[in-house]
């Protein structure tokens, strides 16, 4: 048995966040960090191994400054990592993201007993869809919005988040789940970890190694095999600004309450 | 004929999965099928309604009632209750079979999960959370001109294309992004929930509309998961989404936590509002996630959106902005709400609503 655990780096977008004028994301100039519920995901899986001893495998697609990134994610206890780095890879949508990471996993070896868990969504798209085209492309369960997991051999039992409620529901593995931050507190690195991180096995797959897997074709990888383009990006305009009252008295307070009401807004 | 989503041609009308729970429609399927009737005017097609339950055929008009000319309803046991295998087949076989050419899915915590696995085994892209939607070029460049800070009189358009234009936030709302899916069909697409306006219910033409019974083949053996229960939440959920006035606290509560909501709370009631609240608060534990608003939360479009000591990050405005009328308190004169706020007032929230709470009463 195996845990896959899928990560992104992304823009902190709760930091400042640089737009160009052209309403480009000047990324260069921002932080980055492991998008925050992959961490989830990582912790998940790094109990799946605490109680299984199973191998735990850290799989990123991205620029090679991911690196710094999986070796923290070493440090905290996984087994291996994978980075899937290459030119080709470049300008892919979710569709051609998930074929791209899905070929690195069946390159390494996906086994009959193994889960992949990815976080929900990433902070930078928000869109929530590579971990299900994941699952999709290898032709294994998926479940998402995961609040609690429980691994018995095979058996894979997942409390599964609504608006309105939850649903329990049971699998097999291989699956796919998708955690969100409910799902529990990721772990700090620990100082062996620290130590040891760069002994552990780091794979770098680039399009050559991964070129000869069947989901890897130039219609479904990279920017020309992206279903989806981006026709334009721009920045709201800022609203002009409100009035300011003065005071915070009752006097105020009236003044305000006697605009909605003279307004018919209230 | 087989399926192949890149025979553009082959592709047409505009369809919404109608999703149901527990044998209710959700009031997602009325906004999209309103949007849906849209975007199928813009084209001059149909728009058709994709119902899947366990005898849930008696649902079907309503949609016809928000614009819906056709409902496909299909009905199997395994359906009664959401499951990404017995759905994602049951609407792959019928997308396949009749092609259509525009598909939008309520970007409900179901619909999320169900999208991209749909979209994969079709072979098409998608796009995610989309809260603007838009076929006609035309129409396009005066929505970029309205809402974006683009000259859009410098650039060149293309008005011969009538592909699907979907504009989505990015980037936790700093950016807007307009993607397309020029290439392959369906064009699809989920949709926030509470963004798009809905149509008035018009009973002739829910009387109207056609339904039309679909039978897809599902087996045991497509079934790679089980539903063991559904448990509903027991506490009543904030209805955020449907208020008029939604009075929300943040961070600024912090002195005295207990205070800052009931204070949050009763002026809510005076003003028959409902409580929400900035991501903070429901970080802290504070607040249930059912209050939130704001990127990761719900996006609320009320007449009046009180904010009491929420700075105003732009995830939380992201959720707002789009309020009729913006009030703000906040003890920071700089705090970025009140670059969105209509009314501001620079003061202890703690001092300032229980005055507002009376206010709020002697007007009623």
């Amino acid at each position: 048995m195996k845990a896959f655990v899928c990560v992104k780096q992304v823009p902190d977008t709760s930091g400042k966040v640089a737009v160009r004028d052209d309403g480009i994301l000047d990324r260069a100039s921002m932080a980055t960090i492991t998008n925050p519920d992959d961490m989830n995901a990582v912790e998940a899986a790094l109990k799946v191994k605490d109680a299984t001893g199973c191998k735990v495998i850290v799989v990123c697609m991205g620029p090679n400054p991911a690196a710094g990134m999986l070796h923290e994610i070493l440090a905290m206890g996984a087994d291996e990592a994978i980075l899937i780095s290459g030119r080709e890879f470049g300008g892919s949508d979710t569709f051609a993201t998930s074929q791209i990471i899905a070929a690195g996993i069946q390159h390494y070896g996906l086994d009959d007993d193994d889960i992949i868990f990815c976080g929900r969504q990433a902070i930078d798209g928000d869109t929530a869809q590579v971990g299900p085209q994941i699952a999709e492309k290898l032709h294994i369960p998926q479940i998402s919005y995961a609040a609690d997991v429980a691994v018995d051999g095979r058996k894979v039992t997942v409390k599964r988040m609504l608006e309105d409620g939850y649903m329990m529901i049971e699998t097999k593995a291989p699956c796919l789940i998708t955690c969100i931050k409910e799902l529990n507190t990721p772990r700090y690195m620990s100082v062996k970890g620290i130590l040891e991180f760069d002994q552990k096995p780091y794979y770098v797959y680039d399009y050559n190694e991964l070129k000869d897997e069947p989901l890897i074709d130039p219609d479904t990888i990279g920017l020309k095999g992206s279903p989806t383009n981006v026709y334009k990006s721009f920045t709201p305009p800022q609203k002009g600004v409100g009035r300011m009252l003065e005071g915070s008295g009752k006097e105020t307070v009236d003044e305000l309450f006697g605009i909605l009401t003279g307004k018919h807004i209230l | 004929m087989a399926f192949d989503s890149k025979d553009i041609a082959a592709f047409s009308d505009v369809w919404v999965f109608c999703e149901q729970r527990d044998g209710k429609l959700m009031p997602t399927d009325f906004e999209l099928v309103s949007e849906a009737r849209k975007l199928a005017d813009e084209k001059g097609c149909k728009v058709c309604g994709l119902l899947l339950g366990d005898n849930v055929k008696g649902l079907a008009k309503e949609l016809g009632g928000y614009g819906a000319d056709k409902v496909y309803v299909i009905e199997h046991p395994t359906l009664k209750t959401y499951t990404t295998d017995a759905y994602t087949k049951a609407i792959c076989d019928i997308a396949e079979d009749l092609k259509p050419e525009i598909f939008l899915i309520g970007a409900t915590y179901i619909g999320r999960d169900l999208g991209p696995r749909c979209a994969a085994r079709l072979r098409t892209g998608l796009t995610a959370d989309c809260t603007h939607l838009d076929i006609d070029t035309a129409k396009y460049v005066q929505f970029l001109r309205e809402s974006s800070t683009l000259d859009v009189d410098k650039m060149k358009w293309d008005y011969e294309d009538r592909g699907l234009k979907m504009t989505r936030p990015a980037f936790g709302g700093h950016l807007l992004a307009t993607i397309i899916c020029p290439r392959f069909r369906p064009q699809m697409s989920t949709v926030r929930p509470g963004v798009m306006k809905m149509n008035d219910f018009d009973q002739a033409k829910a009387d109207a509309c056609e339904v039309v019974e679909y039978k897809v083949d599902i087996q045991d053996s497509d079934l790679e998961t089980k539903v063991i229960e559904v448990v509903k939440s027991t506490k009543k959920l904030v209805d955020l989404i449907g208020a008029d006035i939604v009075v929300s606290v943040g961070h600024g509560i912090s002195a005295d936590v207990q205070k800052g909501i009931e204070l949050g709370t009763e002026l809510a009631e005076a003003l028959n509002g409902v409580l929400g609240c900035s991501r903070a608060v429901v970080d802290a534990g504070w607040l249930s996630a059912d209050h939130q608003v704001g990127q990761t939360g719900k996006t609320v479009h009320p007449k009046i959106y009180i904010a009491l000591g929420i700075s105003g990050a732009i995830q939380h405005k992201a959720g707002m902005q789009d309020s009729e009328h913006i009030i703000a308190v906040n003890k920071n004169p700089d705090a970025p709400i009140f670059e969105v706020a209509d009314y501001g007032i620079t003061g202890d929230l703690f001092k300032v609503v229980p005055l507002m709470i009376e206010a709020a009463k002697a007007i009623k």
